[in-house]
């Protein structure tokens, strides 16, 4: 747990100084991701580095663990926190099992045990500890070398981790991979993370809680999805941009817009049935069921409204057109809506692992999950 | 060819010589090593310390040696040493001053700042950062601070046979004070050749020296 109480730093003389970070306030909770979001010299990187004492705070405290930062030694400080910097900072000099037991030999662990720790790490980012022990940081891949920076930080297991713009320097396509890895690790590690991003959708991605600083200031302090569903200010309204909503359908799980409910028809009832449906429900269109419980077919709203005399009788399933999309209950809406584009689904069936039926997201259903939560953070 | 033979002819004392030569100048070298490296880490930490310690030794350098074996007879003379070995190595350790202590400024001011704050953040005290990143990535540039004083001095050495110092600068004072060309040639030829020698093996020495991850990168 990590706890700042007005945390304050002016540059320069007091009074004539300039105000980098100005009396904030957060408290992240044990094993969550916290990225402080913000443009640049917005004060997010002098208030991390302020956590590991890069910087000396002007004012205020910083805890963690419910221990007061001041009162301990910064060298033995910044050994218990793990530190990644943009650049990577990998020492040219070292191998990169050297690199990653910089910390566990500053503190003195047994040589066994540390190398044993660092072919772990390799192991658990998908590089082979044999052939990457004892190469140099100068023969790695870009990728390559920010793993390796990453698991340098956790290599005498810290509790807390700093992590400044991590993964800046990587390509859109590294960066997504090395996210992706990152987040499934921490599920595992549950560290407590300060996470400094100036990339809203990196910060949407890995929070669990996101501080948006403006000019020295937090500004709001929620989750992702509150802070894109209750902008508090002006401010970050604009930053989120236009699309924030978008950006929350990421946020958004299929279950969450579900309706379990959904009548539906079979393939041997008349068309009639699914006419009477859309009608009374409101449904855009009406999904039809295979016997063994599979979504097989919709019966779209132009069959029934259409004026061909012969759409008004034979059964559903001789009007149906095979359904060209289903999409798992624990996909993000995101994804699904595009589902619906790209098909032009207005209706969209929602199954589980085994291809089972188990509701139906429309249009209308997914508006209605987005709309604004009632407690603010 | 009359040159030849009489190089020949005195290749013991050729050898003597040469090893009078080296001694004088790897015992002033490594003193001047040991001083100039440290105090060029230190002035790493003030800018304007280190512009004033850099002038001084620019000033060392554009003192003829000549002029500096002299002006030390009188300072050293009250303790037995006003000619000889002694005041031969204490104006090679000066001369040697300003090529180690710049590299090493320079090389260490060079070093990333990116290790230098992953270094600070991980914990490692300033003497650790020295020891474990700042000096292994300045090892290549000291070693170049080093070699140019080695070279630098094999020549100034050659003048110190003029304060009754030894090495191979005897061949050529007495060369010239007898119009003796053999000797003359003999000792400018072996002089140049040990710089050539010397400078070949320190880059050995600076190879060895340096971590092999930062060769890596040279080569790609």
């Amino acid at each position: 747990m990590i706890r700042l109480e007005h945390l304050t730093k002016v540059f320069g003389a007091p009074g004539s100084g300039v105000t980098a970070v100005n009396d904030v306030n957060f408290e992240v909770p044990a094993g969550e991701i916290c990225v402080l979001l913000g443009p640049s010299g917005c004060g997010k990187t002098t208030t991390m580095k302020m956590i590991n004492r890069l910087i000396e705070p002007t004012g205020g405290k910083v805890y963690i663990d419910g221990r007061d930062t001041d009162m301990i030694d910064p060298i033995q400080l910044r050994r218990s926190i793990g530190y990644v910097i943009q650049q990577i900072g990998l020492f040219p000099n070292k191998t990169v099992a050297e690199n990653i037991c910089v910390v566990p030999d500053l503190l003195g662990w047994d040589r066994k045990k540390s190398r044993a720790r660092a072919a772990e790490l390799l192991e658990m980012v998908a590089m082979e500890p044999a052939s990457f022990m004892e190469r140099y940081p100068k023969e790695l891949s870009g990728g390559q070398q920010q793993r390796v920076g990453v698991i340098r930080a956790l290599a005498a297991d810290p509790p807390v981790m700093l992590m400044d713009e991590p993964f800046g320097a990587l390509d859109p396509i590294n960066r997504e991979v090395i996210q992706d890895e990152f987040l499934r690790m921490q599920e595992t590690l549950r560290k407590t993370i300060i996470f400094v991003s100036h990339d809203l959708d990196e910060a949407v991605k890995m929070a669990d809680k996101i501080a948006i600083f403006r000019a020295g200031r937090l500004e709001q302090f929620s989750t992702p999805d509150r802070l894109l569903a209750n902008p508090a200010t002006p401010f970050i309204e604009t930053f989120l941009g236009s699309d924030r909503t978008l950006k929350r359908l990421r946020l958004l799980r299929v279950a969450e817009a579900m309706l379990a409910e959904v009548d539906v028809v079979r393939r041997e009832d008349p068309v009639e049935k699914a006419g009477e449906l859309m009608r009374a429900k409101g449904y855009p269109a009406v999904l039809m069921l295979e016997p063994d419980g599979r979504p097989g077919g919709v019966v779209s709203g132009d069959v029934i409204s259409g004026g061909q005399a012969s759409a008004r009788s034979g059964t559903c399933g001789d009007h149906a057109e095979p359904i060209r999309a289903a999409v798992p209950v624990e996909a993000d809406l995101h994804s699904t809506v595009a589902l619906m584009f790209t098909h032009d689904m207005p209706i969209m069936p929602c199954v589980d692992e085994d291809g089972q039926f188990q509701g139906a997201v429309t249009y209308r259903s997914i508006i209605k999950s987005l709309s604004i939560p009632e407690t603010p953070a | 060819m009359e040159t030849l033979t009489y190089a020949y002819d005195n290749l013991d004392l050729i050898a003597e010589r040469a090893i009078e030569h080296v001694s004088i100048v790897a015992v002033a070298v490594s003193i001047a090593v040991v001083t100039a490296v440290p105090i060029g880490i230190a002035i790493t930490q003030s800018k304007r310390v280190a512009d004033a310690v850099l002038y001084l030794a620019s000033m060392m350098i554009t003192v003829p040696s000549i002029a500096l074996f002299g002006l030390m007879i009188p300072l050293l003379s009250p303790f037995g040493h006003g000619i000889g070995y002694v005041p031969a190595v204490i104006a090679i350790i000066l001369y040697s001053q300003l090529p180690i202590i710049r590299n090493t400024y320079a090389a260490i001011a060079d070093v990333d700042p990116a290790l230098r704050e992953a270094g600070i953040g991980m914990g490692m005290s300033s003497s650790q950062r020295l020891r474990q990143v700042e000096i292994p990535l300045a090892i290549p540039v000291i070693m170049a601070g080093v070699r140019t004083a080695a070279v630098m001095n094999i020549g100034v050495t050659a003048i110190a046979a003029y304060i009754g110092a030894g090495g191979l600068g005897e061949f050529i004072s007495r060369g010239i004070s007898q119009s003796d060309p053999r000797q003359l040639i003999t000792g400018a030829v072996a002089v140049s050749l040990l710089a050539i020698a010397v400078d070949l093996l320190l880059a050995l020495v600076q190879k060895l020296l340096t971590s092999k991850g930062l060769s890596i990168g040279a080569a790609a």
